[in-house]
Parts: C-alpha cells; sequence; structure tokens
C-alpha cells in the first residue's frame, strides 16, 4: 500500500541534502566539538557553519545563537531563563508577562509554572481565525511587564499571528518609556525603565515565512529541526545580544554558559543544512506548490463530502493547514479509519490525546466542545502530490459517511 | 496502538444499527465528552435475543460496544448484567489504558437498556 503523509505539522520527514550533510559527522567527522585536538576543530568547523547558515537565515549574529534539544527546550530556557535571571538582578520587583492563549503547550505550560511562582500573567484572547488584536497587547501591557510571547504560526490551525506588528508595538513602548525616563532629572528618575522582550516560537513558521529578527522586531526566538526537513532532537534559541538569560541545566559550560552538554554535532549541522535549504525562492516555489495542493484538497472535501467546516482562515494561514470539522464523526475513528488506507492525519479531538481534553486552541477559536472532538487536521509538505490528494478525496468520503451511519445522535441528510 | 481484534471490530463492526421493534433502549455518554453509546434490545423469555448498537466515539468506543454485543447476545438480562470491563478488553486482546473508560460506557448503555426493560 502507498503511504501518504498529512501530517508535516508533527514532523516532517529529513531532506535527503540535508542527511548526507549530516553523515560525516557520525563517523568519520565524530570529535567532540569541544576538544581543542584535530577531531575536535573538524566538529566544530561543522557547527560554526551551521550557526552562520541560521544566523543568515534570521538575520542575525552567529554568536547570537545557542543550539538545545529541540524548540521545546529554546521555549523553556527563554522564558524561564529570563524571568529567573531578573529575578536574581531584581528579587524585590514584581514581575508581569503575557501570552496568548493559542500557544503550543512548550510555551504555555512553562508561563504556568512562573504564575505558580509569583510572576503575574496575562493571556490574550484570539479572534475566530486565532488572531491576536494589536490593540489588546497594547492595553495588556503594564509598567512590570518583562515578557511578551506569541507564536509565529500556530501548528492546530495554520494561522500566521501578526508578529512583525505585535514587535513594532513593544518595541515602540520601549522607546516611550526611554525618551520619558531621559527626560526626567537625572537625580530623581531612578533606575532606566525595565525593557519588554518580545520571545515568539517559529517552529510552524519557518518553512513559509522570512523569520528576519530585525524585521520582525524579535529578541528571543525558538526553532526545531524537525519539521523543516532536519532530524528530531536539535533546535536553536536566538537571543539578541544583551539579554540576559539564566541556564535551567549547569555542566560543561556549552553555548556561553547558558545550554551546558556535548553539541549534538550531526544534529546541529542538519539544523543548518536543513534551514540553509530555505532561501527565498525555494520559499516561493514551495508555498505556491502547496497552496495549490491545500486548495485541491479543501475544495475536493468541500465538494464531496455534506455537513463540514473549514476552520483554517486560508487569508490567514500558512499554506500547509487545512483544519477541518466534520460533523457527527469523531476524530480519532476518522484517524484510525485513514491510517488503515495509508494516510496520516492528526485530529483535535480528546480521544486523539494523552490527557483526553479536547485541543485548547480550538476551544480558544470558539469551537465548542462537542465539536472539537470532530476535527482533523491535514498539514501538506513539500513532498506531496495531487495524486496523493487525490487519493484522499476519494477514501474520505466514504468514511465520514460510514462513520456517521454508526452514531445515534447524527441524521444521513444525503 | 490497537490490538488486530480491535481493529477488525472497528473495521467491521458486529451487531450495529437499530431494532426498530426493540424492547429496551439504553443510551449513555454525551457529545461534549466525545463518546455516546446506544444499545437497543430485544428481549424473549429473559434471554436476549437480539441486541444492536450505535456509538458516536473513537475507534476503541466502536470497537468495545461491537465486542460487547456480541458477548452479551444469547445471555439472560442477568448474566448480561454480570459483564465487566475486564470482560470485554480481554476479549479484544487489550487495550490502550487511557482507552479503557470507553469500554464502561458501552457497559453502562447496556445495563441502562437491560433495567429499563426490567423497571417496565
Amino acid at each position: 500500500m502507498q503511504k501518504i503523509y498529512f501530517d508535516h505539522s508533527a514532523t516532517t520527514p529529513v531532506d535527503k541534502k540535508v542527511l548526507n550533510d549530516m553523515l560525516p559527522y557520525f563517523t568519520e567527522k565524530f570529535g567532540n566539538a569541544s576538544s581543542i585536538h584535530s577531531f575536535g576543530n573538524e566538529a566544530m568547523a561543522g557547527v560554526d557553519k551551521a550557526r552562520k547558515q541560521i544566523a543568515d537565515s534570521l538575520n542575525c549574529n552567529s554568536s547570537e545563537l545557542i543550539f538545545t534539544s529541540g524548540a521545546t527546550e529554546s521555549n523553556n530556557i527563554a522564558i524561564k531563563g529570563l524571568i529567573q535571571a531578573f529575578r536574581k538582578k531584581n528579587p524585590n520587583k514584581k514581575i508581569h508577562i503575557i501570552t496568548s492563549v493559542i500557544e503550543h503547550d512548550a510555551v504555555l505550560e512553562p508561563f504556568l509554572e512562573m504564575e505558580q511562582k509569583g510572576v503575574e500573567l496575562t493571556f490574550l484572547p484570539v479572534e475566530s481565525n486565532g488572531l491576536v488584536n494589536i490593540e489588546k497587547v497594547k492595553n495588556a501591557i503594564q509598567d512590570n511587564t518583562i515578557l511578551v510571547s506569541i507564536m509565529f504560526v500556530n501548528s492546530e490551525i495554520g494561522t500566521i499571528l501578526p508578529i512583525r506588528e505585535i514587535g513594532k508595538t513593544i518595541k515602540k513602548v520601549n522607546g516611550k518609556r526611554l525618551n520619558n525616563w531621559k527626560k526626567c532629572k537625572t537625580t530623581s528618575r531612578g533606575d532606566k525603565p525595565q525593557r519588554i522582550y518580545f520571545h515568539t516560537d517559529v517552529t510552524q513558521a519557518v518553512n513559509f515565512i522570512d523569520c528576519n529578527v530585525q524585521w520582525n522586531y524579535i529578541d528571543l526566538l525558538s526553532l526545531s529541526a524537525h519539521k523543516i526537513y532536519g532530524p528530531k532532537g536539535v533546535g536553536a534559541l536566538y537571543k539578541k545580544e544583551g539579554i540576559l538569560l539564566e541556564a535551567l541545566q549547569c555542566g560543561g559550560h556549552h553555548e556561553n554558559n547558558i545550554r551546558s552538554g556535548t553539541l549534538n554535532v550531526p544534529g546541529i549541522v542538519g539544523l543548518g543544512s536543513a534551514i540553509a535549504q530555505i532561501d527565498s525562492k525555494t520559499r516561493d516555489k514551495n508555498n505556491i506548490k502547496i497552496t495549490e495542493l491545500r486548495d485541491r484538497l479543501v475544495s475536493g472535501i468541500i465538494k464531496n463530502i455534506p455537513d463540514v467546516k473549514l476552520n483554517t482562515d486560508r487569508k490567514v494561514s500558512t499554506p500547509s493547514h487545512a483544519h477541518f470539522t466534520f460533523f457527527g464523526v469523531e476524530g480519532e475513528s476518522v484517524l484510525i479509519s485513514l491510517d488503515l488506507e495509508g494516510i496520516a492525519v492528526s485530529t483535535g479531538s480528546a480521544c486523539a490525546s494523552g490527557n483526553l481534553k479536547a485541543s485548547h486552541v480550538l476551544i480558544a477559536i470558539g469551537i465548542r466542545k462537542e465539536i472539537a472532538h470532530s476535527s482533523i487536521r491535514f498539514t501538506l509538505g513539500k513532498y506531496n502530490t495531487k495524486k496523493e490528494v487525490d487519493k484522499l478525496i476519494q477514501v474520505l468520503p466514504k468514511i465520514i459517511k460510514k462513520i456517521r451511519n454508526i452514531n445515534p445522535l447524527y441524521e444521513l441528510t444525503e | 496502538m490497537y490490538s488486530k481484534k480491535v481493529i477488525e471490530h472497528f473495521k467491521n463492526p458486529h451487531n450495529q444499527g437499530q431494532i426498530e421493534k426493540s424492547d429496551a433502549i439504553g443510551q449513555k455518554g454525551n457529545m461534549a465528552c466525545g463518546d455516546v453509546m446506544k444499545i437497543y434490545l430485544q428481549i424473549e423469555n429473559n434471554i436476549i435475543k437480539d441486541i444492536k448498537f450505535e456509538t458516536f466515539g473513537c475507534a476503541a468506543a466502536i470497537a468495545v460496544t461491537s465486542a460487547m454485543t456480541d458477548i452479551a447476545k444469547g445471555k439472560t438480562i442477568d448474566e448480561a448484567l454480570a459483564i465487566t470491563k475486564d470482560n470485554i478488553v480481554k476479549d479484544l486482546g487489550g487495550l490502550p489504558e487511557p482507552k479503557i473508560h470507553c469500554s464502561m460506557l458501552g457497559i453502562d448503555a447496556l445495563r441502562e437498556a437491560i433495567n429499563n426493560y426490567k423497571n417496565k
């Protein structure tokens, strides 16, 4: 059976070019990048090259990058590391932080942990298409706000958040505060005002959008290799020069003491290579191709299956995503049925999650719990074909019909 | 993740549908929690002559209800009341831990149908 993969938001296959770039670093160039002999130097050369590749892509300096095990770790270091470093310097100051209700758990949970430790937390609501309103960001900022964290692309519905506008807003507030402070008499003005830092998780964005940190006014950024046709278990954190972060684990003082642990050289080389494949020309080309496939998939589903709703707002989303509600079916049973046909998708249904809770993202965009269970996410990638989309459109209507037929509460209207 | 038998029941559920002139009906669960089970019974001389089910739920929920109807069919109503979740899970060759609760809902719907019959 020909297998078809429509779950690129979960992970992507490693690009063959990326794999070839990585391979020598397992056997021939296996040295510890911290060693100062030739083996170590060879490994470090690979790390340096990857650092440069990532820096070029993000438009930052190599020295502003920290390699991690992935975006989850990058998020944890950015959020907890920033707050802990701030606390150390200002033990008596109250701290306020802002995030959105549709963040990934890898951002939400560190935020909630910080809240437990006495940090004041604001969750920004989102519109029904997942967008954050800039005015709401502005209004949420307090005198003691030190961090705003908003994802670039939502992994479930694909919404692209207005990162540049948010970054600009924060920059303006920072500039205004500094100017007001400068205008005050030096004898009475007190400490320099605290800067608000802007963190964004770009894990789902890199394939489709230029994540230039200068253009987007980003201070801290997390990314992961395995979502961009690179290997699993490696990611990076961009930290603008001068920002203080406290390490979450101690040890061998790697990565400027922020992330101790022997560098995952093949993984890092893979991350660099993966990001280097996504130059603006390739990105545009893939975006056009994937948009065409997504539109074919969406219109095929809408034409062939009654009683469905597209939850992805295509005007504001990455080309990859098509998130649907199929009324009257439970998502996990659709997922398993498609899997039996060799087609991989994902669902926001509680029945497919470890904690048996409906997706917080779907609830946040106003989807009722009973309908959240009926959702299926298709996420397309650069290797998908029209033929694969057509195969899905051929098998899915029968599956939905069969499962609706078993549902005691669903009246077949066909 | 699922045993072969679970997948078999899910692909081709046994006793799925409705009984037009049923002697008792039981329904448990709701859409918000993601599972609804409905059981139809035809009972003669306290024996379950026919049983049918409808389910809104995950693959496990469908398989569990399907397997349960196999076990219940032909049994006296008191025997059917004694069916436990372990009977079904064992019959299916095991279920992933988070899915065990699905099996309870099927049993609850069957018990409700039988109790409705008894209280008629």
